[in-house]
């Protein structure tokens, strides 16, 4: 299968997770066979890497909190940003870790229970490492949008039912 | 007291899809495929631009021709994808939507009694504005073997020394039938050697899932004879601002320009400046739709293949036009009965020309999950429905 299509397939689990190969495969114009192949082949080079599900927690009253962290570090020598980066990323807190451009380094996004358990992580184990010089924690506060989707009710099919 | 209805307009049939639309409109928790607009809101870009052009204060009447800039982008747009010149001074004219580009192109042309030929199945309009405009619709049907494309045979069947116009509109709603540039051609020779206008509704054009489209304006001979029909309704999901373009001669255009400039002013400005922004940076969230849209299709071939209800493969739009001859039904009784045992709604083929019988259009601007489910019930409905062969009756009989 050529590449193209295997970036048509990518896009449309991106989209829905649930798809089937059979599903698929019509959409893109190749055999379910083909498409299962394709589908086992990314997942091996860890490119299809999860199926997962987006939740609108806040409808469920639930009060996880969630803070992103503007992390200061120190490079290392022969490893960079990336030894310390790993050890970061590697805590069950720690929802996402990029490096970036700008007047920080690391931008860490933690979930926890609560604002203590959070403040406990920041003070505890992340400011306490070596090579961490400096931590800003922006609690999060309302979710709009998130990976492409936008949290609410929707936009409700307004369309007129049988049109010419 | 008298009747103050005039006979001309008492003589139009109703559209036939309004008759459905009060039967679907009164059910519940139904899917429809019989929406003839995309499932998609206008990008967000567009929208907000729209809404910039309030906060500045632009809500004033434009040139009746329609916003300069916005000519100027359509008239590069068209240079740009079709390779044709039109001066945005006089050969552009913004309408509301293409609907009222054919309204406009009939009443501009049309002496009584002149012909146009309207190419069958066909979107609702086609046929009611020639008749208001005075003239007399002569149907030119397409049929499922040649793929509901026109062909030089059948339209020279219906010529006569009458024959003025042929309206047609390719990528075909309600049919998704597309036509080459090899057989645009063809037509465009006969509409040369019979001296026809052609009036081309051009509104699917984006979207083409096989080879870019072609207008047959570009052919040679055939710009001083076409009036060019496109907008932004269904390239940019954009059916409610109502906004379209029509481009040609400067004589007839400027004769479609008198109707307009006394009948509607000009379009609303903020929908002009919506499609100005469509023009300029919509090409992207476009291309996005359109690829939405041939996976659909490509899931509804393929649906309505296993189903074992003939069709072929559209290659434009967003519908397709399967025959429901297998089930020995009628289209209505099909659209009817899938409506009442299965809660799916289509739209009989009927309700756009005598050539669509026998057939039912769906649309597939809707979720692949709505569609995968659509067509699992209409695969339920044509088993339960199938015509028993004679073998199965006898055997059943014998029982």
């Amino acid at each position: 299968m050529d590449a193209q299509k295997k970036v048509e397939i990518l896009r449309l689990l991106e989209q829905d997770g649930r798809l089937s190969p059979a599903q698929i495969a019509p959409m893109v114009g190749e055999t379910a066979d083909a498409v299962a192949a394709a589908i086992r082949d990314l997942q091996d080079q860890r490119i299809l890497m999860q199926y997962t599900a987006l939740v609108d927690w806040d409808r469920l009253l639930d009060d996880r909190v969630s803070a992103v962290i503007d992390v200061k570090i120190t490079p290392q020598r022969d490893t960079g940003f990336d030894r310390l980066a790993e050890r970061i990323a590697r805590f069950p807190e720690v929802r996402s870790c990029y490096l970036m451009s700008g007047t920080y380094d690391l931008s860490v996004e933690v979930q926890g229970a609560s604002l203590k358990e959070i403040s406990r992580f920041v003070s505890d184990k992340l400011s306490a490492m070596d090579g961490v010089y400096s931590t800003t924690t922006h609690f999060v506060m309302k979710r709009y949008k998130h990976d492409g989707v936008a949290f609410g009710d929707g936009d409700a099919d307004e369309r007129l039912a049988v049109t010419p | 007291m008298r009747s103050f209805v005039s006979q001309k307009v008492a003589a139009i049939p109703p559209s036939g899809i309004r008759k459905f639309f009060d039967l679907v409109a009164q059910s519940r928790g139904i899917i429809s495929l019989g929406v003839g607009e995309p499932d998609f809101v206008t990008p967000w870009h567009i929208r907000e631009s729209a809404i910039y052009s309030l906060e500045r204060g632009r809500t004033t009447y434009t040139s009746n021709w329609g916003l300069l800039e916005l000519r100027q982008a359509v008239s590069h747009h068209l240079a740009a994808w079709q390779g044709l010149s039109y001066d945005p001074e006089f050969e552009v004219l913004i309408t509301v939507g293409v609907a009222e580009g054919i309204d406009l192109a009939m009443r501009a042309v049309l002496e009584p009694g002149d012909e146009v030929l309207v190419v069958e199945p066909c979107f609702v309009s086609y046929a009611p504005c020639a008749a208001l405009a005075g003239g007399t619709v002569v149907p030119v049907e397409t049929r499922l073997e040649d793929e509901f494309k026109l062909t030089p045979e059948i339209l020279k069947r219906k010529i006569t020394p009458r024959s003025k116009v042929l309206m047609m509109g390719f990528p075909s709603n309600p049919t998704g039938a597309v036509m080459t540039e090899q057989e645009l051609a063809a037509i465009a020779e006969i509409a040369i050697e019979h001296d026809l206008l052609v009036v081309t509704d051009e509104i699917y054009g984006d979207l083409t899932y096989e080879g870019t489209h072609r207008s047959i304006g570009t052919l040679p001979g055939m710009r001083e004879r076409t009036i060019l029909l496109n907008g932004f309704s269904k390239a940019y999901a954009m059916t409610g601002w109502r906004i379209g373009y029509a481009c040609g001669p400067a004589d007839i255009l400027a004769a479609m320009m008198k109707i307009h400039q006394f009948a509607i002013m000009c379009p609303p400005i903020t929908g002009q400046y919506a499609a100005l922004e469509a023009l300029q940076r919509g090409a992207t969230e476009r291309d996005k739709m359109v690829a939405a849209y041939d996976q659909r299709r490509r899931l509804m071939v393929e649906g309505f293949r296993q189903i074992g209800l003939p069709c072929f493969e559209p290659k434009g739009a967003f519908y397709i036009f399967p025959s429901i001859a297998p089930t020995g039904m009628t289209e209505e009784e099909f659209a009817y009965g899938l409506l009442e045992e299965e809660k799916v709604a289509v739209v009989p083929g009927s309700a756009f020309g005598a050539s669509g019988k026998g057939h039912i259009r769906c649309a597939y601007a809707a979720s692949t999950e709505k569609l995968t489910e659509a067509l699992r019930r209409i695969g339920a409905f044509t088993e339960r429905h199938a015509q028993q062969t004679p073998n199965e009756t006898e055997i059943a009989m014998r029982r």
